[in-house]
């Protein structure tokens, strides 16, 4: 059954986004052999997705910033929940893996003296997010992808991990199938990176593909890895709303760096009438001065509508909630209004956010540099994951890495924008570096062949169940309800009884899983690759559930109309999610990393 | 709700057929919709590739009523509905299965190109100087999202198959850009003319007509490449010159 020797190597890096491409190119760099496992083809992968920028300290704009900038407005993005070393090295290093990425071949927008340009963007305090036109992301990936082709790494295009290999202790491999053949593949390598990206699939309104399982949440999980602060999962606060089969698909913050406004179906700048204490004395409190910032004049305050993600977010569900809403149920994201203040407005435009202006022309037949988009919030990104070392980006299963999206820590309870995409870059590459470290250090494990023999006979089940008998459950039906109970029951605004029907449900959906039939062979079968991911999801989707139940208050993206305010005492903690010797999952509190006093003055003079 | 009807190909390349689907459609769907509903609702083993389902990915290439698109940007409202919508995958590679086709040889070509090599840097902080207005034509080949539909609809690819000889107007891009880069100090001229094969395009645009980033790929990319070549081998001037310095 399964068809080859084991596929050896010195670092196995499980995903081809950002993260693991870099993370690839660093282990390749110290020497390691490196094979890179992608479900989709190379270059595929979301950080294609991603629009506005990479946030670094470069200065290039505006000379007031630097890393300890960086880093205050990162602590203060996440509520102080973020893990303040990964931070700190975040903030100071982002800035070489940029001009890095340059040096590759990346061809960022330029300043007037020729140096890489920055814009604006929510949350930070100076134009910081280098980037190119609103498709960084594509730079990006195909800067590294194309920089990785010529490095001697194995790349296994659509091959999908469904479990890690440990010897008990530390990692040693990892089962794979082909998705196109539906063959088995087993690594045996001395240290794992993941490098999965986000959990986006388990919400009905997302702004991610199908990749978006939380593969690597999961894989953790079962491998005997901690998950950190899940429950707060970024809702981005601009996605498409109308037409229905376009529902979630992101509108780049961009569009409100450039000078776009938020408005309610009475006209008003809804964003004025809330801000936050801590964001008072950097905001605009007018019309005329939040249009200056965003036009480069460095004496004004930035506008409201570039607050951070999780409160632009409530706002948006705020006012349609109390009937001021779009006809679709979102609200008006104007950009063409910009045209009253800049000569060739339109164009202006359309070279700043071509490939927004592309998207609405072409899926909803709106010109965004005449008339306003409907826009709502959308699954984005999950702020939590695998707990791992700061430095090094270990786990604590010995061997075992993440990076990037499926790890945790940097950004606390709200992620800036822009901030992923450096992430992906300092820490890939730190992940990278010490996995391949690891490796020189230790020798490969052996394969547990029961294991493996097991992994192989669950995975095909689905076909034995026979489609056609009454107990047959459709695996794409168990998906779609599982997304429209966390939509739901999980969603933006929470509160205990339906997180506690939630959690009852997920068990309901495991019990369908467990009878989730597919016809057809194992060739390319993506009826079969739905029924694999519903163990993840589920797995992850409680993760989130749970950790949202312990956490009784409200903070950056987790939001309980329960509890609505802040609890001092819960903000020095973590959730932390576990699986525990019965196999069960498992809750318990840890207190988040303690802030030393250099970093504490840094925060402290920008409050 | 109305409903359409999709005809798709189903299976592997000798022994497959088409299939017809009918299917539920609403406001703003697209053929990527319709396609996504038949497989939860009556096939769950079509295979389809795709991710963003925004054009920003170009997995999800195909053919639908014979011309090349992307399946998530194809709105139904600008396809006939009164007769059966026909999708099929892109001809010019081998076919997997269904609707996902083998596209691995476009990845092969890339390596084999000469890789980017810059110039060193004007800074002491390893940064370089360079203005919009030089980066602007690079960028717009930048913008390609390999969707590979460019490829499919070549005729030196798809009716010649000289899948060993001619990189194709994707990788016709990519070296442009290479060459293009401001930064670049690589010469890849002579591998354009003999081992990429830039003399087999004869400049039909039958790949600019596709390409959903909308990039001028004939008329900014290959030619001013064919030029090059041009320059560098059949000058007369030139070649005297070369005579000389031999």
């Amino acid at each position: 059954m399964i068809e080859h020797q084991p596929i050896q190597y010195d670092v196995l890096v499980i995903g081809a986004g950002g993260a693991g491409l870099r993370a690839a190119i660093e282990a390749r760099a110290m020497g390691a052999s490196v094979g890179l496992v992608c479900k989709s083809l190379l270059g595929k992968a979301h950080t294609v997705m991603a629009e506005g920028g990479v946030a670094a300290a470069l200065s290039n704009v505006d000379d007031r910033d630097n890393w300890e900038v960086h880093f205050a407005d990162t602590m203060r993005g996440g509520q102080y929940l973020n893990n303040c070393r990964m931070a700190e090295l975040h903030a100071k290093e982002a800035p070489a893996r940029v001009r890095e990425l340059e040096a590759w071949g990346a061809v960022f927008d330029r300043s007037p003296d020729g140096r890489i340009l920055q814009r604006n963007f929510g949350g930070h305090a100076y134009p910081r997010l280098a980037h190119v036109g609103d498709r960084t992301g594509l730079e990006m990936i195909r800067t590294l992808q194309d920089y990785a082709v010529h490095q001697e790494i194995d790349v296994h295009m659509e091959c999908a991990v469904i479990e890690l290999l440990t010897d008990g202790e530390r990692v040693v491999g990892a089962f794979a199938f082909d998705r196109d053949r539906g063959t088995f593949k087993v690594f045996r390598t001395k240290a794992v990176v993941l490098a999965t990206g986000g959990i986006g699939k388990a919400y009905r309104v997302t702004s991610n593909s199908w990749e978006y399982t939380g593969d690597g949440h999961a894989l953790a999980y079962r491998a005997g890895a901690a998950l950190i602060d899940m429950e707060f999962v970024q809702f981005h606060p601009t996605g498409m709303v109308w037409p229905p089969s376009v529902a979630g698909i992101l509108v780049t913050e961009g569009v409100r760096g450039e000078g776009g406004v938020l408005r309610n179906s009475l006209g008003e700048r809804f964003m004025f009438s809330d801000i936050p204490p801590a964001y008072r004395n950097q905001t605009a409190d007018n019309e005329e001065e939040g249009w200056r910032y965003t036009q480069g004049d460095k004496d004004a305050r930035r506008p409201p509508e570039l607050l951070t993600r999780d409160h632009v977010a409530r706002c948006i569900m705020r006012e349609v909630k109390e009937g001021r809403g779009s006809p679709h149920g979102g609200v008006f994201l104007d950009i063409a209004w910009i045209k009253e203040r800049l000569p060739a407005a339109a164009e202006h435009i359309k070279r700043k956010l071509p490939s927004m202006y592309h998207q609405f022309k072409e899926l909803a037949d709106i010109d965004i540099t005449e008339e306003p988009m409907e826009v709502g919030p959308t699954t984005h990104y999950v702020m939590g994951g695998v707990r791992v070392d700061a430095d090094s980006q270990m786990t604590n299963v010995p061997g075992l890495f993440a990076a990037g999206e499926c790890a945790a820590g940097l950004h606390g309870a709200n992620r800036l924008g822009g901030n992923s995409l450096s992430d992906l870059l300092v820490f890939g590459k730190r992940a990278g570096e010490y996995a391949a470290r690891f490796a020189q250090e230790n020798s490969a494990g052996e394969i547990p062949g029961d294991h493996t023999a097991l992994v192989a006979r669950t995975a095909l089940e689905p076909f034995d169940r026979g489609v056609d008998t009454d107990s047959a459950e459709n695996p794409f039906e168990i998906q779609q309800d599982l997304q429209k109970m966390m939509q739901d029951q999980v969603g933006i605004v929470r509160n205990e009884h339906d997180m506690q029907a939630a959690v009852e449900g997920i068990g309901r959906l495991r019990e369908r899983a467990e009878r989730a039939a597919v016809g057809g062979n194992r060739e390319y079968n993506p009826g079969w690759h739905t029924a694999l991911d519903l163990r993840n999801l589920l797995t992850y989707s409680e993760a989130i559930a749970r950790s949202a139940l312990a956490r009784k208050e409200s903070r950056g993206a987790h939001t309980r109309l329960d509890y609505p305010d802040k609890d001092e005492e819960l903000g020095k903690l973590s959730v932390v999610i576990r699986k525990n010797p019965d196999g069960d999952l498992e809750v318990s509190w840890e207190p988040i990393p303690e802030i030393p006093e250099g970093l504490q003055r840094i925060i402290d003079a920008r409050k | 709700m109305p409903t359409a009807t999709f005809r798709i190909w189903r299976g592997k390349a000798g022994s497959g057929s088409f299939q017809d689907y009918d299917c539920e459609i609403s406001e703003g769907m697209v053929v990527l919709d319709a396609v996504h509903k038949i497989q939860a609702e009556q096939a769950n083993d079509l295979a389809v590739r795709w991710n963003c389902k925004a054009g920003k990915c170009g997995s999800c290439s195909a053919e639908i009523n014979g011309s090349p698109r992307l399946m998530c940007m194809a709105r139904l409202s600008q396809v006939p509905l009164d007769k059966p919508v026909t999708i099929e995958p892109m001809q010019t590679f081998p076919l997997v299965k269904d609707l996902v086709c083998d596209v691995s040889w476009n990845f092969e070509v890339k390596k084999q190109l000469k890789p980017f090599a810059p110039r060193p840097p004007d800074a002491e902080d390893g940064s370089w100087r360079v203005l919009q207005r030089d980066v602007d034509r690079v960028q717009e080949f930048r913008k390609c999202i390999e969707c590979f539909l460019c490829q499919d609809v070549c005729h030196v690819l798809r009716e010649h198959h000289f899948h060993d000889r001619f990189i194709g107007p994707r990788f016709l891009v990519h070296a442009a850009a290479l060459e293009m880069h401001p930064l670049d100090s690589e010469d890849r001229v002579g591998q354009l003319r003999e081992t990429d094969g830039i003399g087999y395009c004869n400049i039909t645009k039958c790949c600019t007509n596709v390409c959903p980033e909308h990039i001028t790929i004939t008329d900014n990319a290959i030619i001013p490449l064919k030029e090059r070549v041009v320059d560098e081998f059949y000058d007369p001037l030139r070649k005297i010159f070369r005579v000389f310095q031999k």
